[in-house]
């Protein structure tokens, strides 16, 4: 009884709020201005990259700095099947290239681990973004695409679409069977795999399934920016960003991620324009200071206020 | 084949040969310092082009506003790089290396701060030098190498990165301060049993580091022009001959410094565009099929 009710209101209080915030950002462009609008789209790309990043580098410990190849070649498909196609289509198509080539990627760095496998990652995005380049100067002669524009509430309303999937979509990778085989595989691979998980198989798809969101935050933002080229598209900032983003916010709940980009995400668009280096300078000491003094990232201060220092324990289940 | 022709063929070998060894001989010692700082303190350095780019913009505005030449500023520059980075071991990785459980977490924390240390001295040089492209000329008359024409900068240039590197290469072999640099890289606890002041081995070995990529300034600054974005290019070419070389081993990179020079050379000979995908093609394929290097254990 006591059980029954505590969990119930456990599921209620939260339930309602996400139902309310929910409410009030789908109804966001009918009241707010048009800048808010813009600004909370930024933020929810980059929740977007950083949830999915956490999906498959928070349970196992796998650092991935291939962000940026996923979110490009979502770019890039929007800029080239442009108009083509309706957008949804466009979307989806980008978002499955980038779930192939992470599938193609994790199968490829089945061998590889802790330090391999995180400049493996980061070799292959930029080994992309140069060729990509080189091909645009030398074949094509052109440089860059310009992409058609979208109408600022439509890109919202499809970003908001994105981050929603995205994060029911952690949630419940998170909460199965699935999630606590991609923590033992975090845990100790060897294990994992003698318990009877295909860690290969879970490996890829997950690390697929991450790059899936990427490819879609990447293709509609490609709408807003209107010009891009390999160096925009590929930026290796967008593979480092989520990273950050994940440990400062903390991976230990899955809000963690979503807090941690929403502030970096907030930060950069009002620092940016005015102050870049002051803003890339403040977001270098913060990521310091939030690896030596905040393990657990800004989660982790919460509940070890709220719980009054039993975080160690938590932190090691 | 005509006698022309073969002495032509002969000259442009030649030419692509001198050039790759240019090239070679500051990737082996960017690689040389990011190995040590990679290999004995399992820092992987990803702020390692940022000294690089602190050699180089030191040496020129010495150079502009108050005449030093290059030549000069490769002692200025070392050991002042060398203290920073003493300093920031000491403070920094060593607090990491205390707090982290295992030496994996320890490994990617240390890449993590790194990242940090890499936008906070990107950031407070573009405040300091803005966002300009800069350049200095320095000794640029040409010689004649036997038909192959080069400037006396770059003849210099490859002199010192040569040296340098080999220089460094014995230090570590035959003194007793790189015996134990070595000890530690092998042995860490037990170097610790047999006398070796394991944390000031390791701040030295980050010190050293960042000492060989101020030195590599140095000459990038003699050749090349520069921008305050210039590091990450450095330290992406510097893990990759790392890789080539083996994870960890010293002469492992300098041998890899020179082969990715001399491939480079070669590309860029036939599409200078091409060079830095070719470098992601080697990397890439390396790791795929031995993922160890050629000296990796």
């Amino acid at each position: 009884m006591d059980i029954s009710r505590f969990t119930s209101r456990r599921f209620l209080v939260p339930g309602l709020i996400i139902l309310i915030l929910l409410i009030l950002l789908a109804t966001l462009p009918l009241y707010a201005p048009g800048y808010t609008v813009i600004l909370l789209t930024a933020i929810f790309m980059y929740i977007i990259i950083t949830v999915g990043w956490t999906i498959f580098s928070g349970p196992t410990r796998y650092i991935s700095l291939a962000s940026a190849a996923f979110f490009g070649v979502g770019v890039y498909t929007m800029a080239i099947l442009g108009k083509a196609l309706p957008l949804a289509a466009v979307i989806t198509i980008g978002a499955l290239i980038s779930f192939i080539l992470a599938l193609f990627i994790g199968f490829l760095t089945l061998r590889l681990r802790g330090m391999y496998f995180i400049i493996f990652t980061f070799g292959i995005s930029e080994l992309i973004k140069n060729a990509l380049l080189w091909w645009e100067t030398n074949i094509t002669n052109t440089v860059g695409r310009w992409v058609f524009r979208v109408d600022h509430d439509q890109v919202y309303y499809i970003m908001l679409a994105i981050f929603v999937i995205t994060l029911l979509t952690a949630y419940f990778i998170r909460r199965s069977k699935y999630g606590a085989a991609l923590q033992s595989i975090g845990a100790n691979e060897e294990a994992a795999a003698h318990t009877g998980i295909n860690v290969t198989l879970v490996k890829g798809v997950t690390f697929a399934i991450s790059a899936f969101f990427m490819g879609a935050a990447g293709a509609i933002m490609a709408t807003r920016w209107a010009y891009v080229d390999p160096r925009i598209a590929f930026n290796p900032l967008i593979s480092f960003m989520p990273v950050l983003m994940a440990i400062f916010g903390g991976m230990g709940q899955i809000y963690g991620p979503v807090i941690g980009a929403a502030i970096f995400a907030y930060l950069e668009e009002i620092l940016i324009t005015k102050f870049p280096y002051y803003y890339m300078l403040i977001f270098g000491i913060v990521l310091v200071v939030a690896i030596l003094y905040l393990p657990n990232g800004l989660v982790g201060l919460v509940q070890k206020w709220r719980k009054g220092g039993s975080v160690e324990q938590h932190a090691n289940t | 084949m005509s006698i022309a022709e073969g002495i032509f063929v002969l000259v442009t070998v030649l030419d692509i040969v001198i050039a790759g060894l240019i090239m070679g001989g500051i990737y082996a010692l960017i690689a040389v310092g990011l190995s040590l700082q990679y290999g004995v303190g399992r820092v992987l350095n990803v702020s390692h082009g940022e000294f690089i780019m602190l050699g180089a913009f030191a040496t020129w505005s010495l150079y502009t506003v108050f005449g030093i030449s290059p030549l000069i500023s490769l002692v200025i520059c070392g050991p002042v790089l060398f203290i920073i980075a003493f300093l920031i071991h000491r403070t920094l990785f060593q607090y990491l290396r205390d707090t982290s459980e295992s030496i994996d977490v320890f490994e990617g924390n240390s890449l993590l701060a790194s990242f940090g240390l890499l936008f906070i001295i990107q950031n407070v040089a573009l405040l300091i030098w803005k966002a300009n492209v800069r350049g200095y000329t320095y000794l640029v008359y040409s010689v004649n190498l036997g038909g192959a024409v080069f400037t006396v900068n770059r003849l210099i240039a490859l002199l010192f990165a040569v040296v340098l590197s080999l220089a460094f290469y014995i230090f570590l072999t035959r003194a007793r301060l790189g015996k134990a640099i070595r000890a530690a890289a092998e042995e860490p606890e037990m170097a610790g049993l047999m006398g070796v002041n394991i944390k000031r081995v390791l701040a030295i070995c980050f010190g050293l580091g960042a000492l060989m990529a101020g030195f590599a300034g140095v000459l990038v600054s003699m050749l090349y022009q520069m921008q305050p974005t210039m590091g990450l290019e450095y330290t992406i070419i510097a893990v990759i001959v790392v890789v080539l070389g083996g994870l960890g081993s010293i002469t492992g990179s300098l041998i890899g410094g020179f082969i990715l020079g001399l491939i480079g050379s070669i590309v860029t000979y036939f599409d200078p565009a091409l060079s830095l995908v070719a470098y992601y093609v080697i990397f890439i394929l390396l790791l795929l099929v031995k993922p160890t290097g050629i000296l990796g254990k």
